[in-house]
């Protein structure tokens, strides 16, 4: 494991609530929360403790209420609407519990999607889609529509799509939730392999107790509060 | 991102072809119950249309359109004929006869009365024959009415077209055949019968007055708006240009019949249909697709983005609607051209329709832009 000397996110007092007056949910409630480059971080909790409520706020897919969030070094409430979609297309990869790959596209053109976003030619991007997909072992699927792939291979391909673009941050939603427990242990391997690098930090958001083992650090939240930090790393 | 759309829409592949369906028939009623209704307007002034040669139609005041006949004294036509700026005028007759048929049936027919010493009023295509009406009795009769209702109907049901030599009566009068010409569909469907002026007030039942119309010829260089106020001031008579008549005609029929609100409604009914069909069945397609375009909103899309995805299905789907609509009200014209149905499909409503089908797309696609565009991106993680 490599050191880690650089902030990939930041936050302080971060809140969120969402609904108004006797029906108001407070989903986030002062959460601080560090996460370092190079570093796998899962985020555990029960049902509604705002663990996706957290990652959807860093991701810079939901406005926060109230608190500082940065991510490396820049804050999405500092950002117009156009800013925020630009950044989120080129720093940030997401990784789904449902997968949400476009059924009607090929494997490689799944995989091509966030480069397309990008503004890369479609040629270009399918021919980098498929050398990403050999990276996860995909080689033989990269014509295959996700109704001909397995849960796990749609999950690797979910993963090939988040990596394609060299974001910064991947964050990825109950990865191995819909996957049986050996598919979601290799989800986990492979996301250790080719998704954490010195350059780039990692959160999951899960349940599964059976993947804990492959974080770096674990943060437990309950009731929007981060209520511990766990560290698995010695080098850390 | 192109690709992407197209792919997305055709892969859900039931909603697709349930949008083409409805976009095809709410274009194909559009254009077809449109095409046939200017058939239909266009057959109220076909006789105009035939009478190509004069630049103005003088007629009593009264007359609202070209079947609305109040006859006018003879001698009217000497005197429009003196108006400044004329170079010839001469009366026709125009009028509904009943022909016995050698069968002895009778058939209603349109009489149309030339002025003797030119034939001016003819159309076109019967110049060659012309000069057959100077024989006795003659008359030249339309080749849509000769193979149809005046048509001999042998004992085994066969029709033999009346033929040039044949002969009919006209009012107790006799009267043989000399031609055949070809005139535009009348509204009626009625055959056609030209003759002399002279002749046709012989045919005509008894009246005081039996000159229709004096067809005028402007001299050259003349503007023909002022000529019609030039003789509408000297003679009292109401003047129009060719075209003019026409507009005349086709707003009384607009006016006073209820062929534009019963075509219209149908437009109208077509377009609804598309608007409800089209446009339901591509909100739902968005809908279903809703995850997906949050998903590309979250990997960085643009809002822009979306919505020309979305304006680029919509077209796709409106663009293949429309030809398939059109192409099959056109197939329908082609096969039904030789029958009673009137049809009619100028560029205009082409364009007429494009701009219809349009429309549905375009609102279609608003309901599903407006669901876009306040998608929250955080939906992908909703499970």
């Amino acid at each position: 494991m490599s050191t880690k000397d650089t902030l990939a996110v930041q936050c302080t007092g971060l809140t969120k609530s969402y609904g108004s007056g006797s029906s108001r949910v407070h989903a986030l409630c002062g959460v601080d929360l560090e996460v370092h480059t190079g570093e796998l971080m899962m985020l555990v909790g029960p049902s509604g403790s705002g663990k996706t409520t957290l990652i959807s706020v860093i991701a810079g897919v939901l406005d926060r209420d109230g608190g500082e969030c940065q991510v490396f070094g820049r804050d999405f409430n500092h950002m117009n609407s156009r800013e925020k979609t630009q950044y989120r297309g080129e720093n940030i990869g997401f990784v789904f519990q449902m997968f949400n790959l476009i059924p009607s596209l090929t494997a490689a053109e799944n995989v091509a999607v966030p480069l397309i976003i990008n503004g890369v030619k479609r040629r270009e991007a399918t021919g980098r889609a498929r050398d990403i997909l050999s990276r996860v072992g995909l080689s033989e699927r990269t014509f295959s529509l996700p109704a001909e792939l397995s849960g796990g291979q749609q999950q690797r391909v979910a993963i090939a799509r988040a990596m394609l673009h060299n974001p910064k941050l991947i964050v990825c939603d109950e990865p191995t939730s819909a996957l049986d427990h050996e598919t979601g242990r290799k989800v986990m391997e492979l996301l250790r392999e080719v998704a954490v690098g010195t350059d780039r930090a990692l959160i999951v958001v899960t349940h599964d107790a059976r993947i804990f083992e492959f974080a770096d650090r674990i943060a437990k939240m309950d009731d929007g509060y981060i209520t511990g930090v766990e560290n698995l790393r010695t080098d850390i | 991102m192109n690709f992407i759309a197209l792919k997305m829409l055709v892969g859900n592949r039931a909603k697709y072809v349930g949008i083409v369906v409805g976009l095809t028939f709410a274009s194909l009623l559009i254009t077809q119950q449109s095409a046939i209704f200017l058939g239909l307007m266009t057959r109220t002034f076909g006789f105009l249309t035939d009478t190509a040669l004069p630049d103005i139609w003088v007629m009593d005041p009264k007359v609202q359109y070209i079947d609305d006949l109040k006859p006018l004294k003879e001698t009217e036509s000497l005197r429009v004929r003196s108006v400044q700026g004329v170079a010839w005028a001469v009366p026709l007759y125009k009028g509904l006869l009943k022909a016995r048929l050698p069968n002895w049936t009778f058939q209603a027919c349109k009489d149309v009365g030339l002025d003797d010493e030119t034939l001016i009023g003819a159309p076109n295509n019967a110049a060659r024959q012309l000069a057959n009406l100077r024989g006795s009795d003659a008359i030249i009769i339309d080749i849509v009415g000769a193979k149809s209702k005046l048509a001999r109907i042998l004992p085994d049901g066969r029709r033999v077209p009346m033929k040039i030599g044949d002969t009919m009566e006209l009012n107790d009068h006799r009267a043989v055949v000399v031609g055949i010409c070809r005139v535009q569909r009348t509204f009626q469907s009625q055959p056609v019968i030209y003759t002399t002026f002279s002749r046709a007030t012989v045919f005509a039942p008894r009246e005081r007055k039996l000159m229709s119309f004096v067809l005028v010829k402007a001299k050259p260089g003349q503007n023909l708006h002022t000529l019609c106020q030039r003789i509408r001031r000297a003679t009292g008579l109401a003047a129009y240009t060719g075209d003019e008549f026409k507009t005349l005609t086709i707003r009384y029929y607009m006016k006073y019949t209820g062929i534009p609100i019963n075509f219209g409604t149908t437009v109208v009914l077509g377009f609804i249909v598309g608007v409800a069909i089209a446009g339901q069945t591509f909100y739902s397609f968005t809908l279903d697709n809703i995850r997906y375009f949050g998903t590309l909103k979250a990997m960085g899309a643009s809002n822009f983005m979306l919505l020309r995805m979305i304006l680029l299905q919509a077209s796709t789907v409106g663009a293949i609607g429309y030809g398939l609509g059109v192409g099959t009200a056109s197939a329908l014209g082609l096969l039904t051209g030789s029958t009673e149905l009137s049809f009619r499909l100028p560029w205009q409503l082409l364009l007429f329709c494009a701009i219809a089908i349009m429309l549905i797309c375009a609102i279609s696609a608003a309901l599903s832009m407006w669901k876009v565009v306040r998608l929250e991106p955080a939906i992908v993680f909703k499970s």
